[in-house]
C-alpha cells in the first residue's frame, strides 16, 4: 500500500467543502430528475425559470452550436405565432391558458403505420436529444435555442412511408375557442407547412418537445413543433396535431398567402432577398442595443449538411 | 398678459414639453429606467420614432380642419410647432436605421434606399419634411412669399408616403396602419369637402347677386 505525503497531493485534486456541497446539490437535483445531461453552454448561459418538468434522459448532439443560446425570456416572449395573435409579444400573452393536453397527432396518407396517437406514445419510441440551433426568422432577426427534440427522420422511418410518399405535410390545431388568433382571418387556417421527404429525412431536422431541458412552452408551439435549422422560422409549424405522407407537394401557409414572397422551400439564403427587405444580414435577439447586425451564412450555416438536397435546383426561383 | 402671449409665454412651451415626452420616456426605456425595449430593442426603437413621426404629422395637418370647424383660430399657432416635432421625429428614426439598424454600412443603405420601395418612399418623406422643416422660419417665410405654401402642401404629401411606408412594411396584419391610413384620409377628405364647400358657396353667392 502506497502511502502519499502531503506534498505529493496536487492542488487541483483538493475539492474545496463549498463546491462539494455545490456538487452534491448538482446531482441531488439530477438524480431527482433522473440524470439530466445537459450540455453546458446552456447551463453557463441562462438557468431556466423551471416553470415546466425537466425532461430526463436528454442526449446531447453533435449538430448543435456552441454558440451562446438566446436568454430564455427572449426565446420564450418575442414570437411568431399568429394562432395567439400577430404582435410578437401576442403568443406569450394569449397562450398563458391553452392546455397542451391531453394532445392527439393523427399519422395519414401513404405509409404503413398510420393512425391516431397520444402524445406520449408518439414519442415514446424515440430518443430526447438537446440540439442547439441556429433559428433565422425570414424577418431578419435570429436567435440561437437549445431545443429538446425526437428526430424527425426516426418518426418517419418509424412511421413506414412507402414508395410514394414524395412530401411530408404538418398541420397545426384549429381550434379558435383554444387558440385566439384564430378568430381573425389573417391566415388561412389551419397554419400547413411541408417538407419534402428527402428534407424529412436529414439528420438536422427535428420535432421539438422541450426547451432549455424543460417541457415546450406555450408561446414555442407546445407540446409538439418542427424545427428545421436551414428554414426560414416559418417553416418550423407549431403545435402539430397531423402529419400526412402526401404525394403532391402540400399547401403551406405563407406560400398560400403571399406566394410571390414566400415560397415552398424558404432555405436561408442571404443572395436572395424577401422582395421588400434584404436577407443578407440578420439581428440576434439579445445581442445588445448598439449591437449591428451580422452576416446571415448560406442555408443558416448548415450547407454541409443540406446543400446536397439542392443541387441543380435554382434557388432564386425556388425560394 | 394678454392671449398671445399667454398661447406664447405658457401653452407654447406646455405643448413642446408634453411633444418631448414620448421621446424622454424611450429614452428612458433604453437605459431601463422607466421600462424596457423587449428582445428586440433596436426594432423597438425604430418603430416607437418612426410611429411618433407619423402622429405628429396627422396631429399637423388636423390644426387646420379642427380651426375651421370649431373656429379656435388660436391653434394655427400650434402648428408649426408639432410639424418640426415629425420632422424631429421622423429624422431620429432615420438616424436610428441608419446607425443602429445597418451600421452606417453604406453599401447597405444606398441599396436599401434604391430597391426597397417601402424604405424609397419613406425616405421620400423624410426629404419633404426637411425641405419644410429648414423653410419654417418666419423670415423665409415672408422671402418665399407664394412658393412657401406650395412647398409646405409637401405635408399631405409626407403624410401619403409616411402611412404608405409603414402599410408596406408590415407582414400581413394591416390593422395598424390601416388606422392611420383612415384619419389621414379623413383629415385630407375634410380639406376637399371645405374647398368644395367654398366653391359652391361662392358660385351660389354670384348667382343670387
Amino acid at each position: 500500500m502506497l502511502i502519499r505525503k502531503p506534498s505529493d497531493i496536487r492542488p487541483s485534486e483538493i475539492t474545496s467543502r463549498e463546491n462539494y456541497l455545490n456538487r452534491r446539490q448538482f446531482m441531488a437535483a439530477g438524480a431527482a430528475a433522473g440524470s439530466i445531461a445537459l450540455a453546458s453552454p446552456v447551463l453557463g448561459a441562462v438557468v431556466p425559470p423551471g416553470d415546466f418538468a425537466k425532461l430526463p434522459d436528454v442526449r446531447k448532439s453533435e449538430f448543435s452550436t456552441d454558440e451562446t443560446p438566446t436568454g430564455y425570456d427572449d426565446v420564450t416572449t418575442y414570437n411568431n405565432f399568429w394562432e395567439f395573435g400577430t404582435a410578437k409579444d401576442d403568443p406569450a400573452k394569449n397562450s398563458k391558458d391553452f392546455e397542451p393536453r391531453p394532445w392527439r397527432i393523427t399519422v395519414d396518407g401513404h405509409a404503413e403505420k398510420t393512425g391516431s396517437f397520444h402524445f406520449d406514445d408518439f414519442i415514446k419510441p424515440f430518443d430526447l436529444e438537446e440540439r442547439i440551433y441556429r433559428m433565422r426568422c425570414v424577418e431578419a432577426w435570429s436567435m440561437v435555442i437549445p431545443w429538446v427534440g425526437i428526430s424527425l427522420a426516426d418518426v418517419i422511418r418509424h412511421h413506414q412511408p412507402t414508395s410514394k410518399a414524395k412530401y411530408v405535410a404538418f398541420e397545426t390545431l384549429h381550434d379558435p375557442v383554444r387558440m385566439p388568433g384564430q378568430r381573425r382571418p389573417v391566415l388561412e387556417w389551419p397554419y400547413r407547412e411541408g417538407l419534402t421527404i428527402a428534407e424529412a429525412t436529414n439528420p438536422l431536422p427535428i420535432l421539438a418537445v422541450g426547451l432549455y431541458g424543460e417541457a415546450l412552452p406555450n408561446p414555442n408551439g407546445a407540446p409538439i413543433r418542427l424545427v428545421v435549422p436551414w428554414k426560414y422560422g416559418f417553416k418550423g409549424i407549431k403545435s402539430i396535431v397531423r402529419i400526412s405522407f402526401v404525394e403532391e407537394q402540400p399547401d403551406t401557409s405563407w406560400n398560400m398567402a403571399q406566394p410571390w414572397e414566400y415560397g415552398f422551400y424558404a432555405n436561408v439564403n442571404p443572395e436572395v432577398d424577401h422582395p421588400r427587405w434584404s436577407q443578407a444580414r440578420e439581428r440576434r435577439i439579445g445581442s445588445g442595443r448598439f449591437v449591428s447586425k451580422q452576416p446571415t451564412l448560406m442555408f443558416n450555416g448548415y450547407a454541409e449538411h443540406v446543400a446536397h438536397l439542392y443541387s441543380g435546383l435554382d434557388l432564386r426561383k425556388n425560394y | 398678459m394678454d392671449a398671445l402671449e399667454q398661447i406664447r409665454f405658457v401653452w407654447k412651451p406646455v405643448v413642446f414639453v408634453l411633444c418631448l415626452v414620448p421621446g424622454l420616456l424611450l429614452l428612458g426605456d433604453t437605459f431601463e429606467i422607466t421600462g424596457t425595449l423587449g428582445a428586440n430593442p433596436v426594432e423597438e426603437i425604430q418603430d416607437r420614432l418612426g410611429n411618433w413621426g407619423l402622429r405628429f404629422i396627422l396631429i399637423a395637418l388636423a390644426v387646420t380642419p379642427l380651426r375651421r370647424l370649431t373656429g379656435w383660430n388660436w391653434l394655427a399657432r400650434f402648428r408649426r410647432m408639432l410639424g418640426l416635432y415629425a420632422f424631429f421625429y421622423t429624422l431620429l428614426h432615420f438616424l436610428v436605421w441608419l446607425t443602429l439598424d445597418q451600421g452606417v454600412l453604406w453599401s447597405a443603405i444606398v441599396e436599401d434606399i434604391a430597391k426597397r420601395p417601402f424604405i424609397t418612399i419613406g425616405f421620400a418623406a423624410l426629404l419633404i419634411l426637411t425641405a419644410m422643416a429648414a423653410t419654417s422660419t418666419n423670415g423665409i417665410r415672408r422671402r418665399m412669399g407664394r412658393r412657401w405654401q406650395q412647398l409646405h402642401y409637401g405635408a399631405y404629401v409626407a403624410g401619403i408616403l409616411g402611412v404608405w411606408h409603414y402599410w408596406w412594411q408590415v407582414k400581413k396584419d394591416i390593422r395598424d396602419p390601416l388606422i392611420y391610413a383612415v384619419i389621414l384620409a379623413a383629415l385630407l377628405g375634410l380639406r376637399v369637402w371645405f374647398h368644395y364647400r367654398k366653391t359652391s358657396q361662392r358660385r351660389r353667392a354670384s348667382m343670387a347677386g
